[in-house]
């Protein structure tokens, strides 16, 4: 793909996010896809493609959809990224023209939520399960004592991250937590899984969003102020989480954003907004570090001193993030959303001058990752 | 209350599993590379021609990272904190376990800290567990 030559150009959440308890998941994904349409100024007959993790066929069968190219690309919270990637592939490969990506997740009030059985001879039911895992606060945290050690980092850097972040929220009326906190606040909230307390735990929230990606030559037709991709990538690194190679560094984070520097031709200085999909404090600290913004070590004195935070010279995860604005379980496609209204000029806590952003996704427990390098002018 | 996780064998996880209930921690090898792997696999991870072969692991192993969870997975409830780790094994790969043997605190379960192995019962299946080296303290 050239980049630039494929741009988002609807993009849209559900009319609310945080607790939606009247809202069945099927219906947070149609409500976020009309709203994407209706963004682009598009009716149900002009989407030839359908993505989303896992749920479209029943999405296009809701709304009418008639897809010549279909992509249920499942891998957690990234796989929107993903999505977008291979969307831009199947447009230069001709598959399709126009692509609604959709997410809804009724992540807290669990309402029309498939089931998932635990399965005692997976792989974590062998090798994770028998030892007190219980969802992602018991096994995402895992890796970061040794991070914290190897890369000469404290405790406080965690906290500092949440900090910053809620600097972000707090000018985000959608924001479910927008008080700001201290660090001694993050020491104060409740422990959840040692050294992790709940206000570096992100919420657990309902919602959805969805996105429309077509070719950039047809861009132009569009209401809307065009969000070019100019590089992508995406890779994996472990099915569980104890078997990731390296607890310092994510694998998957550093092939899936070499991809996206190499097929871009940028480099973080040419960043302008950065999103770091931030399930749990330690993972913007991973990302600065995996991407290339900072050397190994230095994440966290950079997020203390406030160069992630409004003014500072990289923002960071400026909706707040999972830990401060919404998370219904697979965050990702709201890390697009924001840099999309970002890129547009229409953020809530907006960012002066952003011409680059940069989205970096994981998908399950350090399993997947996605990144997305997006302008608002074609190279 | 629940029981806790019982892991279920499958036939390349079996002898890993029939070894732990006699007590024994074994690991496959790749002869061809000379590289230990974990979780069992019937291929080498590390060459599409790789021979491999069941070995009995030392027991030796050091803490590499964990939590002290605390909220509880079913069948844990009466634990207390409990430690979630994952332990470097001398031979070279790594395994989620549980710490016992100690006071589950910060102060005590310190990186790198050297550890032997022991079994716990998960229903009818024994399981590595890891407790400091040269007993409990």
């Amino acid at each position: 793909m050239k980049p630039g030559s494929i741009a988002i150009v609807g993009a849209a959440e559900t009319d609310e996010v945080g607790k939606l308890p009247n809202h069945s998941q099927i219906h947070l994904h149609v409500e976020a896809a009309r709203n994407a349409m209706r963004d682009a100024q598009l009716d149900v007959g002009d989407i030839d493609g359908i993505a989303g993790a896992g749920a479209s066929i029943e999405v296009a069968w809701h709304l009418g959809i008639k897809p010549t190219y279909v992509d249920t690309t499942a891998v957690g919270g990234t796989s929107f990224l993903l999505h977008v990637r291979h969307a831009a592939a199947a447009i230069t490969a001709g598959h399709a023209k126009t692509v609604l990506i959709t997410h809804g997740e009724s992540g807290r009030s669990r309402n029309g939520v498939p089931g998932r059985a635990p399965d005692a001879s997976g792989p974590s039911g062998q090798y994770e399960a028998p030892y007190g895992v219980f969802g992602p606060p018991s096994m995402f945290t895992v890796p970061v004592l040794r991070f914290l050690k190897d890369r000469g980092l404290t405790q406080d850097h965690l906290a500092e991250v949440a900090v910053a972040q809620r600097r972000w929220s707090s000018q985000v009326p959608r924001a479910m937590m927008r008080d700001l906190i201290t660090v001694e606040d993050v020491y104060a909230s409740r422990m959840i899984a040692y050294p992790f307390h709940i206000l570096e735990v992100c919420l657990v929230t309902d919602g959805g969003g969805a996105l429309i990606v077509t070719s950039a030559e047809r861009a132009k037709d569009f209401p809307t102020k065009p969000v070019y991709l100019l590089g992508s990538g995406e890779s994996m690194e472990t099915p569980i989480v104890s078997q990731m190679d390296d607890f310092a560094t994510s694998g998957g984070f550093t092939r899936s954003s070499n991809s996206a520097w190499t097929e871009s031709g940028l480099s973080p200085k040419d960043i302008d907004h950065l999103m770091v999909y931030d399930a749990f404090a330690h993972l913007p600290l991973y990302g600065l570090e995996d991407l290339g913004f900072v050397g190994k070590g230095e994440s966290g004195d950079f997020v203390a001193e406030g160069h992630t935070s409004p003014g500072g010279k990289l923002p960071m995860n400026t909706n707040g993030g999972g830990l401060s604005y919404t998370h219904s379980g697979m965050y990702g496609m709201y890390a697009i959303q924001e840099s999309v209204r970002q890129l547009r000029g229409e953020a809530a806590a907006q960012v002066p001058n952003v011409k680059t952003s940069f989205v970096q996704g994981v998908g399950g427990m350090f399993m997947a990752a996605g990144s997305l390098v997006l302008a608002n002018e074609q190279p | 209350m629940a029981d806790k996780p019982v892991p279920k064998p499958t036939p390349e996880s079996k002898p890993y599993w029939d070894h732990a209930n006699e007590g024994e921690l074994w690991l496959q090898k790749c002869v061809t590379t000379g590289k230990h792997f974990f979780p069992p696999r019937n291929y080498s991870p590390f060459t599409i021609g790789g021979e491999i072969e069941w070995v009995k692991a030392s027991g030796k192993a050091t803490l590499y990272s964990y939590v002290i969870n605390h909220r509880p997975a079913p069948g844990f409830e009466d634990d207390g904190l409990y430690a979630i780790a994952v332990v470097q094994l001398e031979e070279g790969p790594r395994l989620m376990t549980n710490i016992v043997g100690i006071e589950i605190t910060p102060e005590n379960l310190v990186l790198d800290m050297p550890l032997t192995v022991q079994f716990e019962a998960r229903g009818e299946q024994q399981v590595p567990v890891f407790a400091p080296e040269g007993g409990s303290k």
